[in-house]
């Protein structure tokens, strides 16, 4: 009987690496199909995520051998006394310094990929001198604020701005940024496609930047609970052309500013969200 | 059984055989018992009782992802009648967070502490009893005070809606969100209770190991297990404090406006936007700086019971005794300054996290020596697949897997992607179920015969562990890969976005596995109660262990020991010769001197060094 169970827990660690291979396969890996992260520096995350992956399913694989097989051998083990031995100074050494190296160059491998999504300094400059949009999350639907064509983004609200809710229309090919904020309890931007995720703390603004390589509608939710309504604080962020972002702000604008009579009545000051049906 | 020498080497026992007076009626003997015994038996079937609960709530979660809005069959029309049996988004909220709450601090926290540090530590280092014994049998009934205050908060109020983790603003301010009322109020006073629970615990523990081991026990002969408890201890003493102030700052906030997490400018329904002030964040250090070490109270002393355990079942000395300690020393101490890898993605100062980030990566290092010593133990034993080792084996399978995704965020740009999806439920559903459970089982089975007396029964056991540890992977190893297609965590329906939309099989799945785990505990409930009463009588000693509880009887009268146990060197002599046996008990003195073949060169000095110490 012993043997069976041996076979048993050798079967886990099986099926485990087994479906860990299958995953990109049948869709089970990254979101969207298992398609490239849409963001460069998400392509470097992920990067990062299979390096770990490799590391750590050699050490799984190892350890679960090496148990299976001193079960096996342990279950069969017939003499009066198992081996006496305390432990082995030479052994332990061996197995504190090499995961200890390894997770040290771990540590350090990814410091400048953390410094270029994160640290404030390393920003792209273009993207910080201008960000196009305060993103605002409130129970439970996000709403952003771009400045009117032409300007820049002001810390308050201008007359002038343009709204919408629940869509979030960013250029792609050149770093963005936006800047977060929360105007209730606490939520989380989310934007699996491109690996981004900043919380939005009520009391603060947190600037966040991306840079989206492909076009495409993406999901955005909410990655931090915030009420009953968590799972359904639904967006879409969509990435398109330069010149598809330019027109959607023109008709932003023109949405925005009609007057009922056909003219544009700029410096209207209706803000909030009847910019957008929906 | 071996007899004790009266004063051998000079050693003289502290404890005086005292003339335990036999304790009055079945009131102060069972219920209002000062015995850390009959406490322990008192927290084990509390904190079961509190499992079943903790489940069902679990199954219902998992209920909505696999179903989502249809009415659970029987119970679904009788508890939700006003939705037609539909579980709500509201209700779905306070179920997960209930479920937390009422496995980590009603089943792990106490059924570790509780009942194993109960009925370990006074046995296991040679006293009659704790040091305080009525601030221990307190230590039970605040236990009773927390049920209250979530029951209440659960069918009262409407139930707190937060989430395990309470974080402001939703938590902080009663108008936040349906259930962040009254029935928040109660959850922080249900946690507060907890915490006097385990504070009491934690000074009884620490003093008892300190002040009232056995003449011998040096602090490098105490099993693992206490070590393991102790050091636990030392945590809970030093992070619960942050805790239970950051708990009352929530409740002034709430009762009295003082707004330590609330900052000035926010609308939300009809808040008065004008005060303010705190901060949010404050909470999330406050909380974590707490909660990171809990994780490890809810491991240390498995760690401690699986190194035991373990060696008796493959009869050998547990490999690196020392070694052992350092990590569980090691993983204590750092797991003072890794709180802050809870909040990567907070909006904490980004290059704040990079320390957080190192530090959580050199926690990852003891963790893996301690795999390794354990496999090491098992190398070269005698393998005998009864239900305690299998237990083990599930643990340390288990521990693995959580172990190492723990790498994966502890690295940050990847945790930024990982954080608050189900990769993170994964993980730690691996390490806290799979991990600590799986000890707990093993736990149970091994010192269920000191504590009642006789012994459980084995097939019974032995199907638990089977049909656990496949509903357990069943269940928790695909949520690693709900948690790389980006579903996040506490979502009612997540089936409403349009990338998460095809994951409802796959959850359908893990529902199932989980429904077969849950329904396998019911084996564990008849094998204890069966084996309580009508098991195969034990004896003193009968897995042939070598530590000081098997020299009591089973179980231990009240004052334990027929004559104050002395100890003579550490805890774990197997394949020993010691006439016809392979161990040698921590009050036997003699055993023969090895045949030269037996002992391998390289190691012998290592022997020595570990025995004579
Ligand atoms: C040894 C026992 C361990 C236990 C009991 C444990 C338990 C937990 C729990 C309960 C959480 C989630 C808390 C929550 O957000 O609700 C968590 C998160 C985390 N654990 Fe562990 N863990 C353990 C080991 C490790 C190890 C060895 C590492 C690192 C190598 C690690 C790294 C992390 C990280 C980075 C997070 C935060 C992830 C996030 O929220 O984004 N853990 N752990
Ligand atoms: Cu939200
Ligand atoms: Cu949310």
């Amino acid at each position: 009987m012993g043997k069976g169970w041996c076979l048993f827990f050798l079967f886990w660690p099986v099926a485990a690496v087994v479906s860990c291979a299958m995953a990109p396969m049948v869709g089970w890996s990254f979101p969207y199909d298992n398609a490239q992260a849409a963001s460069n520096l998400g392509i470097r995350i992920d990067g990062l995520f299979y390096l770990i992956l490799f590391v750590t399913a050699v050490v799984f694989v190892g350890t679960q051998a090496v148990l299976v097989y001193a079960l096996w051998r342990g279950s069969s083990n017939r003499d009066e006394r198992a081996t006496c031995t305390h432990g082995n100074h030479k052994l332990e050494l061996i197995w504190s310094i090499i995961p200890g190296v390894i997770l040290l160059f771990l540590a350090l491998y990814q410091m400048n990929l953390w410094a270029d999504f994160r640290i404030k300094k390393f920003f792209p400059e273009a993207a910080v001198k201008a960000p196009i949009a305060e993103v605002t999350a409130r129970q439970f639907e996000w709403r952003f604020r771009y400045p009117a064509i032409g300007k820049k983004l002001q810390p308050k609200p201008q007359a002038d701005d343009l709204y919408s809710v629940n869509e979030l229309h960013v250029p792609f090919g050149k770093p963005v940024m936006i800047q977060l904020r929360s105007e209730d309890v606490q939520h989380s931007f989310f934007l699996p496609a491109l690996r981004i995720k900043q919380d939005a703390l009520p009391g603060l603004q947190i600037p966040v930047w991306f840079e989206a390589n492909k076009e495409g509608v993406y999901d955005l939710v909410c990655a931090e609970l915030c009420g009953w309504g968590h799972y359904k604080m639904k967006a879409h962020v969509i990435v398109e052309s330069e010149a598809d972002y330019q027109n959607y702000l023109k008709n932003l604008t023109q949405q925005q500013f009609y007057d009922g009579l056909g003219k544009i009545a700029a410096n209207e000051n209706d803000s909030e969200s009847e910019a957008t049906e929906k | 059984m071996s007899v004790v020498h009266p004063s051998p080497t000079g050693l003289q026992p502290i404890l005086k055989p005292q003339a335990h007076h036999a304790p009055g009626n079945f009131f102060t003997k069972y219920i209002f018992s000062t015995d850390h015994k009959i406490i322990a038996i008192q927290f084990l079937f509390t904190t079961l009782l509190m499992l079943i609960v903790g489940g069902a709530l679990a199954l219902a979660v998992r209920w909505q992802l696999a179903f989502p809005w249809e009415s659970m069959p029987i119970v679904g029309p009788w508890l939700f009648s006003a939705e037609a049996g539909q579980i709500s988004p509201e209700f779905y909220t306070m179920l997960f967070t209930m479920h937390a709450t009422v496995m980590i601090f009603l089943v792990i926290i106490p059924i570790l502490a509780g009942t194993f540090g109960n009925l370990l530590i006074p046995l296991m280092i040679g006293a009659d009893d704790m040091a305080f014994p009525k601030l221990n049998m307190l230590s039970y009934w605040f236990i009773w005070p927390a049920i209250i205050c979530f029951g209440m908060s659960f069918a009262y109020a409407g139930g707190p809606a937060a989430g395990w983790t309470a974080y402001p603003v939703l938590a902080d301010l009663p108008q936040a969100a349906p259930g962040s009322g009254t029935a928040q109020t109660l959850w922080l006073l249900g946690v507060t209770f907890v915490g006097f629970s385990s504070m009491m615990g934690s000074i009884n523990y620490m003093t008892t190991i300190i002040n009232m081991r056995a003449p011998g026990m040096t602090f490098f002969r105490l099993p693992l297990t206490i070590w393991g408890l102790f050091i636990t201890a030392i945590l809970q003493a030093f992070a619960l404090p942050v805790l239970t102030a950051g708990g009352f700052m929530q409740v002034t906030d709430r009762l009295l406006g003082t707004c330590f997490f609330y900052p000035s400018g926010l609308i939300i329904n009809n808040a008065d936007p004008t005060i303010g002030g705190g901060q949010p964040l404050l909470w999330q250090h406050l909380f974590w700086f707490y909660s990171h070490p809990a994780v490890y109270i809810m491991l240390l002393p498995v760690m401690g019971m699986i190194s035991d355990m373990l060696s008796c079942m493959v009869r050998k000395p547990i490999f690196g005794y020392r070694p052992m300690i350092f990590s569980m020393s090691a993983i204590a101490s750092l797991g003072f300054i890794v709180w802050g890898h809870h909040m990567f993605t907070s909006g904490m100062n980004p290059a704040v996290g990079m320390a957080f980030m190192v530090a959580t990566m050199m926690i990852a290092l003891p963790s893996a020596v301690k795999t390794f010593n354990w496999t090491a133990t098992v190398w070269g034993g005698k393998v005998e697949f009864n239900t305690v080792t299998l237990n083990c084996i599930g643990f340390l399978s288990m521990f693995v897997v959580g172990g190492l995704s723990g790498i994966f965020m502890a690295a940050i740009p990847v945790d930024v992607y990982f954080h608050d999806t189900y990769f993170i439920v994964a993980h730690f559903h691996y390490v806290l179920f799979g991990a600590t459970l799986f000890g707990v089982f093993a736990g149970i089975h091994f010192w269920f015969p000191k504590m009642f007396g006789r012994m459980m029964n084995e097939k019974l056991g032995k199907t638990h562990f089977l049909l656990t540890f496949i509903g357990a992977n069943g269940t928790f190893f695909p949520m690693h890969f709900l948690g790389m297609q980006g579903m996040p965590r506490r979502y009612a329906d997540p089936y409403l976005h349009g990338y998460l939309e095809h994951l409802l099989p796959m959850n359908q799945f893990m529902t199932i596995s989980a429904i077969l785990m849950g329904s396998a505990q019911i084996l564990l409930f008849i094998n204890i109660f069966y084996s309580m009463f009508f098991g195969p009588k034990a004896g003193r000693n009968p897995w042939n262990a070598t530590t000081l509880e098997w020299t009591a009887p089973s179980p231990p009268p009240h004052g334990n020991f027929d004559e104050p146990p002395i100890v003579f060197h550490g805890p774990n002599e197997y394949a020993v010769h010691n006439g016809d046996k392979d161990f040698l008990m921590q009050t036997e003195k003699e055993c023969e001197p090895p045949k030269p073949s037996d002992t391998e060169p390289e190691n012998k000095d290592n022997d020595n060094q570990e025995t004579s110490s």
